[in-house]
């Protein structure tokens, strides 16, 4: 656990950088932490972070599939804005845990 | 009379109607079992039959056959629950109302959910080993199979045995080994998961044992379509990979009568209490297996401890007692490697897996997360026991919950 300064404010981040308060997110700290990443937020990202936000702390468990079919993007959408591990990615920017598989 | 009905006769649904059947008095209890399969599978058999080791023979028996006397089969497809009334309607029109309802209809493979995977080259050079069909239909294709790419690769998370493929691969190049052409046969292990398994000291043991056999494996892979003119997987953010026979994992779904009763998620399995199975608002309502959406293994060895504490609990309310026991997640699987050898893994929601000795603490006489021929012996010795104990809801000696005894914590 650390704390880490971005966008003027102080946030507790996890060893992966993950913030452990949700409570703590901004959307001018999504904004720096993409930067981070290489990505500049649009409406659109922004769009899927409130999202997942909402059904993250509604305590429901996401997936990939389920964010392809919030109606917000689409799959392919989804890979594009956040290339590589999207679910992941946007977990991180939203200020969210790291999702976890169970098997 | 009091009704307690069950949908489903595979592991979940067999299990309990063979405990309850005995526990209850009979002339106060009648139970039901609704199941649209007269055969009852050995699913964990289907996995060898692709490499020639089980036959059709070896997994198949009549479920009929596996459900005591006084219990009614009724071989029919449900249609809708409704569960505010505690009725089942089945698609035939018939009803059935209950005191008690036990839902365990499992998970089925939708190779429709994505496209490609029932293309051209479906059962010709594209395959899966989830049902007998499938397996056997495989075992043919092997058979002719002397070079080239085998890609084994998986859809989505969650699905039935997530150690299967793995072991899938780990045969596979066993067989290729004792066909004498494994250096004609690459094999890829392609996973939407970022490592080889969920839990990270499997994960680290299971791509080591991967790497020792030459399987590559490409993680991080979500599959948007199975390419049949150039036969190549393509992934969402267009990645490639090519193969010359293709073994998939596909999306895995619940009941289409969970869907159409609106009791389900996205891919129609049931939210319930993780620790009680218990719907909420329908007390009177479990969900036993792999029909339930719960964070752990869609296994049979979950469906067997969560049925030994769904049982007590069920005997507790029917008395007007509160439920006491919980249910902690708890799951076992053996993970066969090739060349005779396997390694077993032993965990819960709370605990991933560990290495020690199981079940006995500091005997064994498996070894968890090591390869030994005991381990082995064991998953062979599973199909007896499933047959004439599990299934018949037969206590084994293992504990329903997890222990930490004989188990080694490392980081």
């Amino acid at each position: 656990m650390a704390e880490k300064v971005i966008a003027g404010r102080t946030i507790q981040v996890n060893d992966e950088g993950y913030m452990t308060n949700p409570s703590e997110w901004t959307r001018e700290i999504a904004a720096e932490m993409a930067k981070e990443e290489g990505i500049t937020l649009t409406d659109k990202h922004y769009a899927v972070l409130e999202y997942i936000r909402e059904k993250a702390l509604a305590g429901e468990t996401l997936t990939i599939r389920k964010i392809g079919s919030s109606g917000i993007v689409d799959l392919k959408e989804f890979y594009q804005l956040f290339p590589g591990g999207p679910l992941k990615l946007a977990s991180k920017l939203a200020g969210i845990p790291k999702p976890t598989s169970c098997v | 009379m009091k009704n307690i009905l069950i949908l489903g006769a595979g592991t979940a649904g067999s299990m309990m109607a063979n405990k309850l059947f005995r526990a209850l008095d009979k002339k106060e209890w009648k139970i039901t079992v609704v199941d649209p399969s007269s055969t009852h599978y050995y699913q964990p058999g289907f996995l060898f039959i692709p490499f020639g080791k089980y036959s059709k023979e070896d997994v198949i028996k009549p479920a009929a056959q596996l459900i005591p006397k006084g219990v009614e089969f009724i071989s029919a497809e449900v249609q809708l629950l409704q569960a505010a009334e505690n009725k089942v309607i089945l698609t035939d029109g018939r009803s059935f109302a209950y005191d008690y309802l036990i839902i365990a209809t499992g998970a089925r493979i939708a190779p429709e959910e994505t496209p490609g995977i029932l293309g051209p080259l479906w059962q010709k050079d594209v395959f899966e080993f989830y049902t007998l069909e499938g397996a056997l239909a495989l075992a043919e294709r092997l058979k002719n199979f002397n070079a080239g790419k085998l890609v084994v690769s998986i859809v989505d998370m969650p699905f039935k045995c997530p150690v299967a493929p793995i072991e899938f691969v780990c045969l596979a190049d066993d067989y290729f080994k004792r066909r004498g052409i494994r250096e004609k046969v690459e094999i890829f292990y392609v996973t939407p998961l970022s490592g080889a398994f969920t839990k990270p000291i499997a994960a680290k043991m299971l791509s080591q044992v991967m790497q020792e056999r030459n399987i590559q494996i490409i993680s991080d892979f979500y599959i948007e379509r199975v390419d049949n003119e150039n036969k190549k997987l393509v992934s969402y953010d267009e990645r490639e990979v090519p193969f010359d026979l293709l073994t998939i994992v596909p999306l895995n779904k619940g009941a289409d009568f969970v869907g159409r009763s609106g009791i389900g998620d996205e891919l129609n399995f049931i939210p319930v209490d993780k620790h009680t199975l218990q719907m909420s608002h329908y007390p009177n309502v479990f969900v036993l297996g792999d029909a339930a959406a719960i964070p752990t293994s869609k296994a049979g060895s979950v469906a067997h401890f969560a049925g030994e504490i769904l049982f007590e609990n069920i005997m507790h309310i029917i008395q007007g007692e509160t439920p006491k026991e919980k249910f902690d997640g708890h799951s076992n699987c053996y993970i066969e490697v090739g060349g005779g050898k396997a390694s077993l893994i032993d965990f819960n929601y709370d605990t991933e897996p560990l290495p020690g000795t199981y079940p006995v603490p500091g005997v064994g006489p498996f070894k968890l997360l090591s390869l030994t021929r005991i381990n082995h012996w064991g998953k062979l010795a599973f199909r007896w026991i499933y047959w004439n104990l599990l299934v018949k809801g037969r206590t084994l000696p293992v504990s329903a919950h997890m222990s930490m005894k004989g188990k080694k914590i490392i980081s």
